[in-house]
C-alpha cells in the first residue's frame, strides 16, 4: 500500500497528492511518470510526476478528473492509500543527460497547458537546480483553473501567465504568447517543450516548426500496463511506430502524428469513441472509460 | 466401471456451447474414481520414457502408482520434489509433445493421461489444505529473482527449498507473470489455482515485492551493490508485442493480443464491477495460429464476438497445442487457414472496418523445416470486421538487459544464459525462461528456473 500524506485541491476538478513510494522516489527524473491503481478492481492510471522528495520518499501527482476513475481517486483524503504505486516510467528527459556547460548555452521555453502545468515543474525546477533559468509560458482556460503559479514563478526565469477568456493576466492562446516573444520581443529558443492538451502541442508544434525551434512534447495515450508489454500507446513518429510508455512519453513534436494520436486517445474517451464503444461492446461496458455513469 | 486399458479415461468438459458464453473453466478434471481408473492404466516403467519427456523430470510412474493406491498426498509429495506448480502444469502444459508423447502406452493404444493425472493430484493437495514447508531456518544469504512468472517462481521456490532468503521483484501489481495476464480464466482459473501456487511460494518463505519495475524503480547492480542481493535471477519474460507493420494497425480497434489478453486477465474486464474497459466487437479477426491467439479468439467469443482465426499457413503448422485447437472449433471459432492480412481498412473516425487480406499456398520448407506460404497473385480480398487483435509472438523486454551493465543480449534482444546453469555474462547474474529463448511454454520457463537456482546454489555455495 502506499499511502497519501497530503492530499489537497488545487482548482475545480484538479487535485494534488503527495505519496508515499521510496522506490520511485529514489530513482525518478523529470519527464518520468507513474501509473496508480487505487484498489483490486480498479484501472491502471498513468499520471505524470509533478514533483519529489528523495529524502521524505515521496513523489507528488496532479491530476484532474476526466471520468469515473478519476472521479473516485480525487475523493481519497490524507491517510488513505493506493493499492497499487508503480514507477517511474518511461524516459526521463532529455536534458537531464546532456553536458551541463552545453545545456547552460541553451534557451529553453517551456510551454504548460492546463494540468500540463504539473508535468513541466519538475523540469523547470531541475533546470533551476542546475543554475538555468528557463522561460515558462502557462495557460489555462480561465483564472480559477490555473494551477501551481507560485511555484512555477520561483523556480522559471520569465513567466508568462496567458488565460483563453483573459479573466487573469494575458487573454489568448499559449502559442499567441509565444508569437508575441519571438517576433515581437525578440527572444530567441533553442528549444521547445510543450505539454498539455493533444491539440495545444499540435498547435504549438506547427508554430515552432514554422519558427524553426526544436521541439518537445510529452504524450499521455491510452495505457494499461506502461513497462512495453500492450502496445495500447502506440503512436506514429516520424514513419516509425513507438511505445509512449517506454520509448516515450516525450518524442520530437514535428515529427508526432498527432491526429492519429488524438483518434486513438478518444477510443474510451470522447463521446463519439462512447457511442461507437457501447455498440461494440455490448454488456460487457461497465465504466472505466473515464465517462459514463 | 470397465476400464479399456488402449484408451484414455475421458475427461469431463463443459459443454462447447455452454461454455462459449462463460469464462469458467472447460476442462473440469478427474474425480478421484476416474483417476485411480487412469492411473491403472500406467505400465510403471522401470527405465520410464515420460520422465525423460519432461522438462522438470517429475517422477512420474511413482506418483502415478500413488494415485492408483489412493495415497494423493504421497503423490503430491512426489511431484513437488520436480515442480513447483503443478496445478497449472497439469492444464498448460504441451503433454503430446512430452511425457505423453513419449508414453509406451500410447504405441498401441492412447497415452497415459499424466497431466490429467498432474492436475487431479495437485488439485486434491490444495483442496485438502496441503502445501509445501518452510525450511526450518535460512542460511541468511539474499537471492533476487525478477519477475514472477513460471521461471522466476520455479527458481524462488527451489532456493527457498535450499534456505535461501529469495525476494521476487514483480513490475505488475500482481505476481505469476504470463499465468495471469496472458492465460485466460477458462483454461487456468487465476483465484483458483494460480493464487494457491503463489500462496504456496509465500509459505517456503519467499518475499514477493509488487510494482517494482527492474531497470527504472531500481536497477541490478543497485540490488547487488546496495540491497545486498549476492546473485540475480533474471525471469523477466517475453512481453514486448509485434506488429505486422501494414497500413492502419494503428487504427481503433486493432489490439495486441497482449492488450486484448491483459484487459481480460489482469484487470478482469470481462468481469462486472471492473473498471478498465475491453471492446469486445462483433466481428473480430486474430491474426496469428499459436496458443495465445487461440486464448485471444476463445476469449473474444466468450465477449459475444464472431471470431476468425486469421493463418498464413495450414491448419498442419497451426503453433497452438492441438487441445486448443480442437476446443476452439469445438466453440465455434472460424478458421480463416493459408490467408495473410496485407491492409487494415479504417473508416472516417479512425475505426477498423475490414481488412484486406491474400490468399496463400504453401511453398518449399522453410528455416523452421515448416512449408513456406506464398502469395496467390491476384488472389486479394476483404473481410468485414470492426476487431482485429494481433497475435504475431513477442519478444524479450529490453528494460533489464538496456540498464544493466556487462549483461550480453543476442540479436534478437534475448539475454545470453548457459542452459544448463542459467550463468549470464555477469557475474552473479543468471536468467532463463523466455527472456532467455524468446517466446515458448510454461513448462521450459519452468525448467530454466530450475537450471538457475542450481546454478545459483553451486555459484554461492563455491563463493
Amino acid at each position: 500500500m502506499y499511502k497519501i500524506l497530503k492530499a489537497e485541491k488545487l482548482a475545480d476538478k484538479i487535485f494534488l497528492m503527495d505519496v508515499e513510494a521510496k522506490r520511485i522516489a529514489k530513482s525518478c527524473q523529470p519527464g518520468q511518470f507513474i501509473i496508480a491503481k487505487m484498489d483490486d478492481k480498479g484501472e491502471r492510471i498513468p499520471l505524470t510526476i509533478c514533483d519529489y522528495n528523495r529524502e521524505a520518499g515521496t513523489i507528488t501527482i496532479v491530476f484532474q478528473i476526466v471520468g469515473a476513475s478519476t472521479e473516485k481517486m480525487a475523493a481519497l483524503q490524507e491517510g488513505d492509500s493506493f493499492r497499487d504505486f508503480t514507477g517511474p516510467l518511461g524516459q526521463a528527459s532529455e536534458f537531464v543527460h546532456e553536458d551541463l556547460e552545453i545545456l547552460k548555452k541553451k534557451k529553453m521555453l517551456f510551454v504548460a497547458g492546463g494540468v500540463g502545468t504539473a508535468p513541466v515543474y519538475p523540469q523547470v525546477k531541475w533546470l533551476h537546480q542546475h543554475g538555468i533559468a528557463a522561460d515558462v509560458i502557462m495557460g489555462s482556460k480561465t483564472k480559477d483553473l490555473l494551477i501551481l503559479e507560485k511555484e512555477m514563478k520561483e523556480v522559471a526565469g520569465n513567466l508568462y501567465v496567458t488565460t483563453d477568456d483573459g479573466s487573469y493576466e494575458r487573454k489568448g492562446m499559449v502559442t499567441e504568447v509565444m508569437k508575441d516573444l519571438v517576433n515581437n520581443q525578440g527572444k530567441k529558443y533553442d528549444v521547445c517543450v510543450a505539454i498539455g492538451p493533444m491539440i495545444m502541442m499540435k498547435f504549438v508544434s506547427l508554430l515552432t516548426k514554422e519558427l524553426q525551434i526544436p521541439t518537445v512534447v510529452s504524450l499521455n495515450p491510452i495505457m494499461v500496463d506502461g513497462t512495453g508489454m500492450c502496445g495500447a500507446c502506440r503512436v506514429t513518429v516520424g514513419n516509425e511506430v513507438k511505445f509512449a510508455c517506454v520509448d516515450g512519453p516525450e518524442f520530437d513534436g514535428h515529427l508526432v502524428n498527432f491526429d492519429e494520436a488524438m483518434k486513438r486517445q478518444q477510443m474510451y474517451k470522447t463521446a463519439e469513441g462512447r457511442a461507437v464503444l457501447k455498440l461494440r461492446e455490448g454488456d460487457t461496458h461497465h465504466g472505466g472509460c473515464g465517462q459514463c455513469e | 466401471m470397465d476400464i479399456d486399458v488402449l484408451k484414455k479415461v475421458p475427461v469431463r468438459e463443459q459443454e462447447p456451447q455452454v461454455r462459449a458464453k462463460n469464462f469458467e473453466e472447460v476442462c473440469l478434471g478427474y474425480n478421484m474414481e476416474e483417476a485411480q481408473n487412469e492411473a491403472s492404466r500406467c505400465l510403471k516403467c522401470k527405465n520410464a520414457r515420460c520422465v525423460t519427456g519432461c522438462p522438470v523430470s517429475i517422477n512420474i510412474p511413482g506418483f502415478i502408482k500413488e494415485v492408483q493406491d489412493g495415497n494423493i498426498e504421497e503423490a503430491y509429495k512426489i511431484i513437488s520434489e520436480s515442480s513447483a506448480l503443478p496445478a497449472v502444469c497439469g492444464r498448460v502444459c504441451p503433454q503430446e509433445s512430452q511425457c505423453e508423447g513419449k508414453c509406451v502406452r500410447g504405441v498401441k493404444g492412447e497415452p497415459i493421461s499424466i497431466g490429467k493425472l498432474e492436475r487431479f493430484t495437485a488439485d486434491w493437495a490444495r483442496e485438502h489444505g496441503i502445501s509445501p514447508k518452510k525450511p526450518e531456518k535460512t542460511n541468511g544469504r539474499k537471492v533476487a529473482v525478477i519477475g514472477s512468472g513460471p521461471s522466476g517462481v520455479t527458481c524462488a521456490g527451489d532456493l527457498a527449498k535450499l534456505g535461501y532468503e529469495v525476494t521476487i521483484f514483480e513490475a505488475l501489481h500482481e505476481p505469476g507473470g504470463v499465468l495471469v495476464y496472458g492465460i485466460p480464466e477458462f483454461r487456468l482459473p487465476k483465484e483458483g489455482v494460480v493464487k494457491p501456487e503463489i500462496d504456496n511460494l509465500k509459505k517456503l518463505g519467499v518475499k514477493i515485492e509488487t510494482n517494482v519495475v527492474i531497470g527504472k524503480s531500481t536497477t541490478i547492480d543497485e540490488l547487488m551493490e546496495e540491497e545486498g542481493f549476492e546473485a540475480v535471477f533474471v525471469g523477466s519474460g517475453a512481453g514486448l508485442p509485434k506488429f505486422m507493420g501494414i497500413p492502419g494497425e494503428n487504427a481503433n480497434g486493432v489490439f495486441s493480443a497482449n492488450e486484448y489478453l491483459t484487459r481480460s486477465n489482469l484487470m478482469k474486464a470481462f468481469q462486472e464491477g471492473y473498471d478498465t474497459p475491453i471492446v469486445a466487437g462483433k466481428k473480430v479477426a486474430v491474426v496469428g495460429g499459436g496458443n495465445v491467439a487461440m486464448d485471444a479468439a476463445r476469449t473474444a467469443l466468450r465477449l459475444g464476438a464472431e471470431v476468425h482465426i486469421v493463418y498464413r499457413r495450414s491448419e498442419e503448422e497451426l503453433p497452438a497445442r492441438v487441445e486448443e485447437v480442437h476446443h476452439a472449433k469445438e466453440e465455434g471459432i472460424i478458421f480463416d487457414l493459408l490467408t495473410n492480412p496485407i491492409e487494415i481498412l479504417v473508416d472516417d473516425n479512425g475505426w477498423v472496418k475490414g481488412m484486406k487480406c491474400i490468399r496463400m499456398e504453401l511453398g518449399e520448407p522453410d528455416a523452421s523445416g515448416r512449408r513456406r506460404p506464398v502469395e496467390i497473385p491476384n488472389s486479394e480480398f476483404e473481410l468485414e470486421l470492426d476487431t482485429v487483435i494481433m497475435s504475431l509472438g513477442t519478444s524479450p523486454n529490453p528494460l533489464i538487459s538496456s540498464t544493466t551493465k556487462g549483461l550480453e543480449i543476442n540479436k534478437h534482444k534475448c539475454i545470453i544464459a548457459e542452459a544448463e546453469n542459467g550463468q549470464t555474462s555477469k557475474e552473479g547474474v543468471f536468467a532463463g525462461g523466455d527472456a532467455v529463448t524468446g517466446a515458448a511454454t510454461v513448462i521450459l520457463a519452468m525448467e530454466a528456473g530450475k537450471a538457475g537456482a542450481k546454478g545459483i546454489h553451486e555459484y554461492l555455495s563455491k563463493k
